[in-house]
């Protein structure tokens, strides 16, 4: 008796363990990391297009992990494909692309982009936010979540130091000069953060100067350079000669704030913060475009698709597929809407949905016509390495341990350093 | 037999502690005269490169002084508190539950949502701090923004969460010290400084002690507040060792020399706690 049902079970067991391969068979599969600093709104939306891809694609599912910040997602994407977990594509960091290659991580669009209509697809989004995703001559990282840097306002302030708040500054030296009528004893008149990332905030001011922090091959910096020692005296200068910024770091984690309670007529920020500042800026402010020395200009930011290496080529399609319809012109207006971060091609701004929606707030408007001056964001081998160097250097100027020539210099002869091994 | 029944019982535990204590410790230590790997560049047998490089890096350095500073700032500060708050709570006083409770709350929270709220205490123009001192006409004071202030700031902060952690200790062995000699020391006359300084403190030695371990331990071990507050800066003004050691491994991906730093550190903590053990505790116990 015992014995029957023994083989009965086990029968059973192999029945079902083949219907389930066969059902697993037919479906792909997609594990996709995506990083979120703040729970809630995003989740939902990334969730909302996630379901609608699904209804599209029956045969494809997609599971999305959502993972801490830019640093926690890469941490744990790399760590699951090191232990053996399946991972087939990711948001990350659009600078984390050098380390990833150099982890062996990726693999570029360019290999799998096969069609011509593939290739078209690679050149549909804004050049400027592919800049940070290609090197190496291939593409590797698709634009998703990106941002610039830009200038919020208070345009009450501005009427009352008697300046015309539909004119904010276009150049420095209009920073300079309304920024000392903008500064009285209750507010200041400017601030631009210098922590968390104060590599960001310096790519725009050496852009703004006419020079950029590294090549396009992630192998060199130019941190000595006359014009980016320039620029980071104007920074400090903002402080110590004119008197329009407080003096030392300023927190990138309370900037918002400080603005919001009227504490400074001026933030620089990242677009990202768009729609909270909408939300609870209890006064008329502005934004506009970073003011400009020799020219405009400001790095992008935000994260890129990547699709890793070790997946089986019907992942990859499927990963293509998935991606496509993330970045399509529908969607990508859907999510800038619903974020603030910048539509990723012209065609979404040419969609019905984003037309109306920059019409009736035309500061959603700003950071896509800055994109046309913008520059990637620095990047390079030993990308957090560096990136420390140039940080540790910028707020060794800003606090007066070092002057603006010397910690410049000093951090240039030690990325060069660390980036020999790679020329 | 009997040895074999010894050895089961301590199987679980011999497990556990191998499978994440001893084996990381040995690989981190292997891992530490090795090369960083990656596919353009296979790892190779370094000696002591990573520690020669080590001791030149300034950034290892500065972040070495900081923490042995950090601990000294905030080891003795905080037991002190703990015992003054402890002997407070321990007197009979008006509604002791809540003044425990509200001593006791920092603990609870987690040192992120601390670091969270004392962002915003130590910002320059918003922040608390600064508002109060604006009424005296002081302000303006940028705490984490400044290199001479940003450490004593994350001290304060420390001491803060810290303290009442190490008062549920001293709370617990002062419930138990013998009334007797307190009775006895009223009869001689003793003032109450003359008893705390002859009977308590003497008597609350091996709780100081085992408090003082862990605070030291803790000072070496808790860098969660620098995520969120000063990610180490300005220019490394707050860094400590073990964030550098995070950085380097999950920021520049350079697993051998976070390895090293590890090492460092591993090294330091056991001599602490040798030193603690041999030379201190011959010290505690009242005899």
């Amino acid at each position: 008796m015992i014995p029957k049902i023994k083989t009965a079970l086990l029968g059973f067991f192999v029945l079902f363990g083949f219907m389930s391969q066969a059902v697993a068979a037919q479906k792909t599969e997609l594990t996709m990391y995506y990083p979120v600093a703040v729970g809630g709104p995003l989740t939902k939306i990334i969730d909302g297009f996630v379901s609608d891809f699904e209804k599209k694609n029956p045969d494809i599912t997609v599971n999305a992990i959502y993972s801490g910040n830019y640093n926690d997602a890469r941490i744990k994407a790399l760590a699951a494909i090191k232990a053996g977990k399946p991972a087939q594509l990711a948001v990350m960091f659009s600078i984390d692309v050098y380390d990833l290659i150099e982890q062996d991580a990726i693999v570029s669009f360019s290999d799998l982009a096969k069609t011509k209509a593939d290739q078209k697809w690679l050149k549909s989004f804004y050049p400027s936010l592919m800049e940070n995703g290609t090197t190496l001559g291939k593409v590797w990282g698709i634009p998703f979540q990106r941002s610039t840097i830009v200038m919020y306002y208070n345009k009450d302030m501005f009427q009352k130091a008697g300046l015309n708040p539909e004119k904010p500054p276009r150049t420095w030296s209009e920073l300079v000069s309304m920024g000392k009528k903008l500064t009285t004893k209750d507010h200041w008149g400017v601030m631009i953060p210098s922590t968390g990332y104060p590599y960001w905030m310096f790519g725009a001011l050496t852009k703004e100067n006419g020079r950029t922090l590294m090549d396009q091959d992630g192998k060199k910096t130019f941190f000595d350079d006359k014009k980016v020692i320039e620029a980071l005296e104007y920074w400090k200068d903002l402080s110590t000669k004119y008197h329009v910024m407080p003096k030392g770091t300023i927190q990138w984690g309370t900037l918002r704030k400080n603005f919001l309670e009227g504490k400074t007529a001026i933030m620089w920020h990242s677009t990202g913060n768009l729609t909270t500042v909408k939300k609870n800026a209890p006064f008329n402010f502005g934004v506009a475009m970073l003011p400009k020395n020799v020219m405009r200009g400001t790095p992008t930011g935000g994260g890129n698709f990547y699709i890793f290496k070790k997946t089986t080529p019907k992942e990859r399609i499927a990963a293509l597929k998935f991606i496509k319809f993330m970045t399509s012109p529908a969607v990508s207006a859907k999510w800038s809407m619903g974020t603030g971060y910048i539509g990723i091609s012209k065609a979404a701004y040419n969609t019905a949905d984003l037309k109306a929606y920059v019409k009736s707030f035309p500061a959603a408007k700003v950071a896509r016509d800055q994109l046309k001056y913008a520059t990637a964001e620095l990047s390079t081998y030993q990308t957090g390495r560096v990136r420390k160097l140039l940080d540790d250097a910028i707020q060794a100027a800003l606090t007066g341990a070092k002057s603006p020539k010397q910690a410049l210099m000093d951090a240039q002869s030690e990325a060069t350093k660390l980036l020999r091994p790679y020329q | 037999m009997k040895h074999l029944y010894g050895w089961l019982l301590l199987l679980p535990a011999f497990l556990l502690l191998s499978m994440f204590t001893y084996y990381p410790a040995i690989a981190t230590l292997i891992d530490s005269f090795f090369t960083n790997k990656t596919v353009i560049r296979p790892q190779k047998f370094a000696g002591l490169d990573n520690f020669a490089f080590m001791l030149k890096d300034e950034v290892f350095i500065t972040t070495l002084k900081n923490t042995f500073y950090f601990a000294l700032g905030t080891v003795p500060v905080s037991i002190a508190l703990a015992l003054i708050m402890a002997l407070f709570i321990n007197q009979k006083i008006y509604a002791k539950g809540i003044v425990r409770l509200a001593y006791f709350t920092p603990t609870i929270l987690p040192m992120v949502a601390v670091a969270n709220i004392w962002l915003f205490f130590y910002a320059p123009q918003i922040g608390l701090i600064n508002k109060v001192l604006a009424f005296f006409g002081y302000g303006g004071v940028n705490w984490l923004g400044n290199s001479n202030t940003v450490l004593e700031a994350l001290m304060v902060m420390t001491v803060w969460k810290e303290a009442g952690f190490f008062m549920i200790f001293y709370i617990a062995a002062l419930q138990s010290l013998p009334k007797e000699l307190y009775e006895a020391a009223k009869i001689e006359g003793a003032s109450s400084w003359t008893s705390f300084w002859r009977i308590t403190f003497p008597l609350l030695m091996p709780t100081t002690f085992f408090v003082m371990i862990n605070a030291v331990l803790n000072a070496f071990k808790l860098v969660d507040h620098l995520f969120i507050l000063t990610k180490g800066g300005p220019d490394n003004a707050s860094n400590l060792l073990l964030y550098y050691i995070y950085e380097t491994a999950f920021s520049f991906f350079d697993y051998s020399y976070a390895a090293t730093l590890t090492v460092a550190l591993l090294t330091i903590l056991i001599l602490l706690s040798l030193f603690q053990f041999s030379v201190i505790e011959k010290r505690v116990h009242y005899k």
